[in-house]
Order: structure tokens, then sequence, then C-alpha cells
């Protein structure tokens, strides 16, 4: 699970302060997805930032599976990001000179123990796994070159579940694809939510997927509020 | 290394152009560390092969004298020899002379007396020749050449011996006083003195004989094509390392530029900035490690052609030495290129920055 309490970030902006992030709390838990909606600049990406330990709040707490991050110095919040944290980019991010099983496999080589033959091992089974959840058996030895879109996304998908990851940070993650494929991945996300147990955080700019959400708060001007009016939800 | 080996496999020809670039800087630097070798072989080996601790030289106007114009006195050889801790000294001269046998020529440098000169040094009316200047006059041990008024008996014919390129002839002190003496002049005793010598206090040993004395190796600057021919070929060598390490960095700082949306992915997920810049350094080392092989693969190619024909010597220190100096000039060039790594934001990687 994550827990975001009292979180504000601010950016400099020439000799003053910006607010990016405005007293945001969250809670998600095991096998939730939470949604999160609102304008260009609003503050989702700095939210997120602040969820995947990518950047530390000005105050407040990010609490990661019992962990508080905002304990940690930069290498402690690396570690954990390495451990516990899975990023689901809004472009697909795939390193060019890897296969779409190595693009999994390469967040094993960020540990410690990547030495090991047995655990290199390991880290293919569970690739090669993972892409089967995905659709992308087939594909495996394939460069992003030889991929479409959508495939892409779902190996980026895939690479976030890696590492057993207790936390989704999903940004934007159908900015890229057409309605058809953008609902596959959202459909994939909400089953591998369920399916591994992630707490999901989902930033999104399509309302038309909130109503399939656990919860869905929008943000304006970095204040984060509960959507309770979701069109199509359950009791809206 | 995981991303990098990759990396190397996924943009062959980018690579390969690099890697060219390295094994061609290796090739020229090895090269002339080679002709350099082989042009300071030719201008000192009989210099280095004196088995002496210590060279003196007169002293002229209150300077020391260089190897072409020294000349030092009996008296002075004797107060040396008298000094404490002074072993040995044996008097040499030097001199340049054309020895013909049979209508046949050579100008060589005639070394007379001296340490590690053999029985030739002390066999008066005996000359040893080296093997190549005794097949270009066409002599055997026991053929006579004639050297300025003297008829000499080929003694022995070594292996090669240069002074300031010119191969070395070896006669006893007593015909080589006789051969360099100028007409109207009382003959040299010799141009240095040879010492070896324990604990000797060198300075006290100067001033007593009125000489001035510098270590074998260090005697080297007095011989003036030596200092100049070396000192244009070294700066060459220095220019090329300077080169390469420049060559090297620029290349992997446009790299890194490219790989910067990449580096964020990685930072993103996970990777410390220790992880990436082994990666990175690991990349530029096995680049080098091929390119500067196959460098000096090539260079020793060459030069076992070339080492008939040109003065060349082909040995780990004209090889290895310059491959393992351009290596780590390389691999700083490299890590200071790559030291962008450590900036990136992986912040970057979010959003639709990429």
């Amino acid at each position: 699970m994550i827990d975001l309490q009292d979180v504000t970030l601010t950016f400099p902006d020439g000799t003053s302060r910006i607010t990016a992030v405005d007293h945001a709390s969250l809670h998600v838990g095991a096998g939730e997805t939470v949604g999160i909606i609102g304008p260009s600049g609003s503050g989702k990406s700095s939210l997120l930032a602040v969820a995947s330990t990518l950047i530390a709040p000005d105050s407040g707490t990010v609490t990661i599976d019992g962990v508080v991050a905002t304990d940690l110095d930069l290498a402690g919040r690396a570690e954990l990001r390495r451990t516990r944290v899975g990023l689901v980019f809004q472009q697909s991010n795939l390193l060019s000179s890897l296969t779409a099983v190595e693009q999994l496999t390469v967040t094993n080589e960020l540990t410690t123990d990547r030495r090991r033959r047995s655990a290199r091992a390991a880290a293919r089974r569970r690739a090669l796994q993972l892409l089967d959840e995905v659709g992308l058996a087939a594909d495996a030895d394939k460069r992003p070159a030889q991929l479409s879109g959508g495939q892409r996304q779902r190996v980026n998908v895939a690479r976030a579940l890696m590492s057993r990851p207790a936390v989704l940070v999903v940004d934007e993650p159908t900015s890229a694809l057409d309605q058809e494929r953008g609902a596959q991945i959202i459909d994939l996300l909400l089953r591998l939510t369920a399916e591994h147990g992630t707490a999901t955080i989902l930033v999104t700019h399509e309302p038309r997927f909130l109503p399939r959400l656990t919860t869905a708060h929008s943000m304006v001007d970095g204040r984060l509020s509960e959507q309770s009016d979701r069109p199509g939800a359950p009791g809206s | 290394m995981f991303v990098a080996w990759r990396d190397l496999k996924a943009a062959k020809g980018r690579f390969a152009l690099i890697t060219a670039v390295v094994t061609l800087i290796t090739v020229l630097v090895t090269f002339l560390g080679g002709l350099t070798g082989g042009l300071v072989e030719q201008n000192i080996s009989a210099l280095t092969s004196l088995d002496a601790d210590r060279i003196v030289f007169s002293v002229t106007d209150g300077e020391p004298s260089t190897y072409a114009d020294s000349a030092v006195t009996e008296d002075q050889a004797s107060t040396w020899a008298r000094r404490d801790g002074v072993t040995a000294v044996e008097p040499l001269g030097i001199s340049t002379t054309r020895i013909t046998a049979g209508g046949r020529q050579q100008t060589v440098a005639l070394f007379g007396g001296g340490p590690a000169a053999g029985d030739a040094a002390t066999r008066s009316g005996h000359v040893a020749l080296t093997a190549r200047t005794a097949a270009a006059l066409d002599v055997q041990p026991g053929d006579r050449v004639h050297l300025g008024d003297r008829d000499l008996v080929v003694d022995a014919t070594r292996g090669d011996s240069w002074y300031s390129h010119l191969a070395v002839a070896h006669v006893s002190l007593g015909d080589w006083q006789h051969l360099a003496a100028r007409p109207g002049e009382p003959a040299p005793f010799a141009s240095v003195l040879a010492v070896s010598a324990r604990d000797a206090d060198y300075a006290a040993a100067d001033a007593a004989a009125g000489t001035s004395s510098q270590g074998l190796l260090t005697s080297l600057t007095a011989l003036g094509s030596f200092t100049s021919e070396v000192g244009s070929l070294l700066l060459m060598v220095l220019m090329l390392f300077g080169i390469s390490a420049l060559v090297v960095g620029a290349f992997f700082a446009v790299w890194s530029i490219q790989r910067r949306p990449d580096v964020a992915v990685l930072k993103a997920l996970g990777a410390t900035d220790r992880m990436l810049t082994f990666d990175a350094l690991g990349q530029a080392a096995a680049l080098l490690v091929l390119g500067v092989g196959a460098g000096i693969a090539v260079t020793a190619g060459l030069g076992a052609l070339a080492g008939t024909a040109l003065p060349f010597v082909l040995s780990s220190v004209t090889t290895l030495l310059p491959g393992l100096v351009m290596t780590v000039l390389g691999l700083a060039g490299a890590g200071v290129a790559t030291r962008s790594i450590t900036h990136v934001d992986p912040l970057t990687a979010l959003g639709s920055n990429r």
C-alpha cells in the first residue's frame, strides 16, 4: 500500500516558488486502483514524482509498504524504487538496444545479487512469465522498433511488475494509443493490479476510465479532491 | 555492463567507427614509439652499454662540455682514480672517422678504450667492427682495414653498437689517441672518463679534478642530437596521447548526451549513479582495449616488416606501454565525458519529455 499524508511540493520560479502539490493526502490499498484526473499543469505528474520517490516533497510524508520514503536519502529512495515501486511511463521509455525480455531483466541487473547465475535465470523466467501475462510471449526477443505502440506499452507495464512491487505508479499510459488499444491497456492494468495485489495510482486524462477504478480524485492547482460524481460509477 | 554490452551489439557501426579511430591513433603512437626507440638505439646504444656509474666531462669556460667537444686529461683521470669510493676509471676516446677497405668505405664512430670494449681496447693495431660495418666493407676477422694513416687488423665483428647514428668501431686508447690527434697539436688523452664507484663524493671529485660528471643516463643530454631528436619525437607521441584522450572523450560526451533519456529511465527504475558510471566506463574500456589491441597488432606486423629497412624497436616499451597509457588516458577522457550521467534527472522520464 501507499500513503501520502499532507504532501506539499514546490519548485523555484524565478525569485519565488510555485506550489505544484498543495497539502495532498492519498491512500491506496493493496489490489486497489486509484485514478487521478486533472487539466494539464494541475500537478498530476508532480504528485506521481513524489509517490514514486523520484523527488522528495517539501513537507508531508510518503509511506510505501510500511517504509517512510520521506525519511530516506537519494540512495535509499533508489533502493525503494528498485524493490517496491513499479513505474509505468507515459511513453513506453523502452531502451532501444534491449529486447522485450531484456527490458524486464534489466531491472534485475540494478539489484545487488544480479551477478548470481541463479538470480539471472530466475529473473528471465519471471520476465517471460510477465510477458506471457501481457500477451507478448511470442515477442520476447523483439526490439522496441519491431513492436507496435500498444505492444511497447504492454512491455512497459510488464517491466513495472518485474520487481514484485507493492505500489504501481502509472503515468497516462493511454495518451499515445488509440481508443481501443487504450482500453486494452487499462483492462490489463486493472487485471494485473488485482492479480498482483499492487496499490496502483493511475494518472489519466480520459474520464471514461474512471468508473472502473476503486476511487478517483481530481487535481486542480496542486490540490487533490475525491470525485464523488464519476459518470457511470456505481451509485452515481 | 548489462546495457553497455547490448548497446555495443545494437550499434555496431557507431562503435566500430570509434574503435577504428582508436586503432588508428594507437598505430600512430606505437609506430612512432617504435621509430623513436629505433632512433634512440642508433644514437646511444654504445653509451648505455658502458659499464659505468658516472661519465666525467671536461669543463670549458666554466661550462660542462658535451660528448662532442669534451677532452679530459691524464691528470684529471689520476685525480678521479685517487678519490675514495672510486673503483675504476676508464678513459674513453670518442671521435668520427672513415674506415676504408678494398675500395669500400664507411664512416664510423671511433671508440678508443673504455669499459666493455673487449680485446680491441687493449690490443694495439686491432679494430673491432659491428657486423653491419664488416658486411658493408666486406671484411672478415683477420682482414686489414685502413683508418687515417694506419692499417688495423679486424679483431672481431659484433652485434650492433651505435653512437650518434653511426656504427661504432672499437680500438685501443693508444690507437685512438694517435688517430684523433690533429696536425700540430698534442694527442688528446681521452674524451670522457667512465667511472665506476661506490659511495663516492662526486661533487668533491669534480671540484678536485676540474671536471663535470653526470650519471650514465643523465649524461645522454650531453649528446646534442639525442635531446633534439628524442625531444621532438616524444612531443609528437605526447600530442597523440592528448588527441586520443580528446577523441575518446568527445565520442563518449556525444554518446552520453544521446543516452540521457535512457539514463533517466534507468535512474527512475532505481539505478544509481555508480552503476550507470560503471556501465559507461565499462563500455569505454571495452572499446579502448579492442581498439588499442588491434592497433598494437597492426604495429607489430608493420614493425616486423619495417625493422629491416628502418631503425625500429618492437618491444613492450614501444607497444604495450603506450597502449596502456592510451587506455588510461582514454578512460580518463571517457570518465570526464560520462560525468554528465550523474546530472541526469530521473524526473525527465515522467510525462512526455522523452
